[in-house]
């Protein structure tokens, strides 16, 4: 895992006034699946075209392996797209659209329809060979722009919003199956998306964007449970965002209560800071708190969804969601107005900037 | 709107009914005369009447073959001319356009608010002996020193290309500018660079456009007379010309109506073969 098959050093680039990406340095292990994931217009896809090609970084380079790629047109990369809109060629064949990219490098004709032939099988549209795109539905559609990219058996393959037009149920099937592909293949996947589930349950590595910049990066659990940013806490799934000061290694609230945070958590912050946990790391139990890791409150609402209850409590600290797992038989709601406490592991918080006034 | 309510299936007939009878008076009727005056004999003097006279289409076979022939082979080569005019031109205005594009296209076409007649004379005066264009071919010698330019077939030629032009134009940009530009990045990024990702990728999509506009070209070029009378002389006539004079000069209407009815299969069995060379199925998408 050593080898690194993308590398951006200082790279920025700027349309006009606009700077859609804003120095950004990042490497990408081989045989990685790495998702840059944001909400729209925070780069990921500029970025992401800047190592397709089709776009030159205004700033910075873009190496692929050793060779320094950043003015290279797409043509001479070693790189293949899967295009949102999946820009089949309407004109050709299935066949012929999967084996575009081998006719243009010159492979010989018997060995291309061999490998037109595997690509197909590995995305399950064995005997589709003659028909049109558009005789495809959707899903379909995506999997030949997936065969015609992977075909080409490139470095790195680009995938923008690869999921972005197809239903909800299609989409998780496709997810798990892009995982498969990209485990079965060993190629270097870069997967561009503004769906956080998405990016959660294919990626190794997410680099969570946000305007222009890399907001922080790691692997899914670590952004999950140890985001380092407001933002990151927010992009991905629910956090409750607790203000107060840091005082002896404890988060001290408005009203005075200290709620114990992981030792870990500090990330060198000091003042004000936010103190992070997770709606579901929150266990609920009636009548008033014990001093600690615990906040009093009442239940202003709630909402029964089956497995879960969710809970909004009011506390001196402002409002948090509680997500509270209905495990055992029998089901037990509080009522709105009750008084609540809500306890948690200190070991599951986490700690971020204090808002800026 | 009872009626309509109470056959609802009559609609698609009322529909096209006001375009069925169109065809019938302006097309189906006077095609039938055309066919059977074609068959006739007489003169104006004594009147025609049907005989069934096949060899009307024999003599004018046998006696006009080099202006059919020349009208094929102008046609031909204006709607080369015009297509290779137009695709680079009109490529530019549909994919580089930008924010001048409608403008581009307004003076692409604007020419041609100007009536034929006016238009084809012009040509009259930018090629004539003492005019600027050969003056300049005659300085640098691609022209003799008596060459000219007006009275040849180049003259002719040039006048049916720029006629025709915006039926050539106006398909083409439809078909190049419809073209996603997305299905160009694709083959940039299969490693075709831009001339193979023209030839693979625009060509092949444009050819509907092709297809029209060659059409709309050859056609009325192919039938086309004002051209050789304007800019060239009787020995540059084509097919045209003759039907005109038979028609309206020489008053040989059966004559001139196989004439007409000969330039009609001409063009249906030529047309057919052309669009069965391209394959309609590619054509149709």
């Amino acid at each position: 895992m050593s080898e690194i098959d993308v590398r951006l050093t200082g790279v920025t680039k700027r349309f006009g006034e606009f700077t859609a990406v804003d120095d950004i340095s990042l490497e990408i292990p081989r045989g990685s699946f790495f998702a840059m994931l944001g909400p729209s217009g925070c780069g990921k896809t500029t970025t992401l075209r800047m190592i397709g090609g089709f776009e030159a970084p205004t700033v910075g380079t873009v190496t692929l392996g050793d060779q320094d790629v950043s003015n290279l047109p797409p043509y001479r990369r070693d790189v293949n797209t899967v295009f949102q809109s999946y820009a089949l060629f309407p004109h050709l064949s299935i066949a012929d659209n999967v084996g575009f990219g081998l006719r243009e490098q010159g492979v010989p004709k018997a060995e291309r329809a061999t490998r037109v032939g595997e690509a197909l099988e590995l995305v399950d549209l064995t005997g589709f060979e003659k028909r049109k795109p558009r005789q495809l539905s959707g899903g379909q559609q995506q999997r030949v722009a997936l065969a015609r990219a992977l075909v080409n058996r490139p470095r790195v393959l680009l995938l923008d919003e690869p999921l972005g037009a197809l239903d909800l149920k299609l989409r998780r099937q496709m997810q798990l199956e892009l995982k498969r592909i990209q485990q079965e293949v060993g190629i270097t996947f870069v997967h561009v998306t503004h769906d956080q589930e998405e990016a959660m349950t294919m990626a190794d590595q997410i680099a969570v964007m946000h305007e222009g910049r890399i907001e922080q990066l790691g692997g899914p659990t670590e952004l999950y449970e140890r985001p380092r940013t407001a933002f990151v806490a927010g992009f991905l799934g629910i956090s409750n965002l607790i203000a107060g000061r840091l005082d002896g290694g404890d988060v001290v609230v408005a009203d005075g209560t200290r709620l114990a945070v992981a030792p870990t958590a500090a990330q060198g912050l000091s003042g004000a800071v936010r103190l992070g946990i997770r709606p579901e790391k929150i266990s609920i139990a009636g009548g008033d708190a014990p001093a600690g890791a615990a906040l009093a409150g009442t239940v202003r609402e709630y909402a029964y969804v089956g497995v879960a209850t969710q809970y909004v409590v009011d506390t001196p600290a402002g409002e948090v969601q509680v997500f509270h797992q209905n495990a055992t038989p029998g089901v037990q709601v509080a009522q709105p107005g009750t008084r609540v406490t809500l306890a948690w592991d200190p070991q599951a918080t986490f700690l971020v900037e204090g808002e800026t006034a | 709107m009872g009626y309509l309510r109470r056959h609802p299936r009559a609609v698609p007939y009322l529909l096209i009914a006001p375009g069925l009878a169109w065809l019938a008076v302006l097309f189906v009727v006077p095609l039938y005369y055309l066919v059977t005056t074609s068959l006739q004999s007489g003169d104006i003097y004594e009147g025609f009447s049907l005989t069934w006279r096949w060899s009307n289409y024999g003599d004018m076979l046998s006696q006009y073959r080099p202006q059919l022939v020349r009208s094929a082979q102008y046609a031909a080569i204006a709607t080369i001319a015009a297509l290779l005019i137009a695709y680079p031109l009109v490529y530019f205005i549909a994919r580089r356009g930008g924010q001048w594009k409608s403008l581009l296209l307004v003076l692409l076409v604007a020419p041609f608010f100007v009536t034929y007649l006016i238009r084809t004379l012009a040509w009259q005066t930018i090629l004539a002996d003492e005019g600027d264009v050969v003056g300049v071919l005659r300085d640098v010698g691609i022209l003799a020193d008596d060459g000219r330019l007006l009275a040849t077939s180049f003259a002719v030629v040039a006048g049916i290309t720029y006629n025709y032009f915006p039926f050539m134009a106006l398909p083409l940009y439809v078909a190049l500018e419809q073209l996603d530009g997305r299905l160009l990045e694709a083959s940039s990024d299969l490693y075709a660079n831009p001339v193979k990702s023209f030839l693979r990728v625009t060509l092949p999509i444009s050819l509907p456009g092709v297809f029209a506009g060659t059409l709309t070209t050859f056609i009325p070029a192919m039938g086309d007379f004002v051209n050789a009378q304007l800019l060239g002389t009787p020995k540059q006539y084509m097919i045209g010309n003759v039907i005109q004079s038979k028609f309206l000069v020489i008053v040989d209407y059966p004559l001139a109506s196989a004439g007409a009815v000969i330039l009609m299969v001409l063009i249906l069995v030529g047309v057919a073969l052309y669009a069965r060379a391209l394959g309609t199925e590619r054509l149709t998408g």
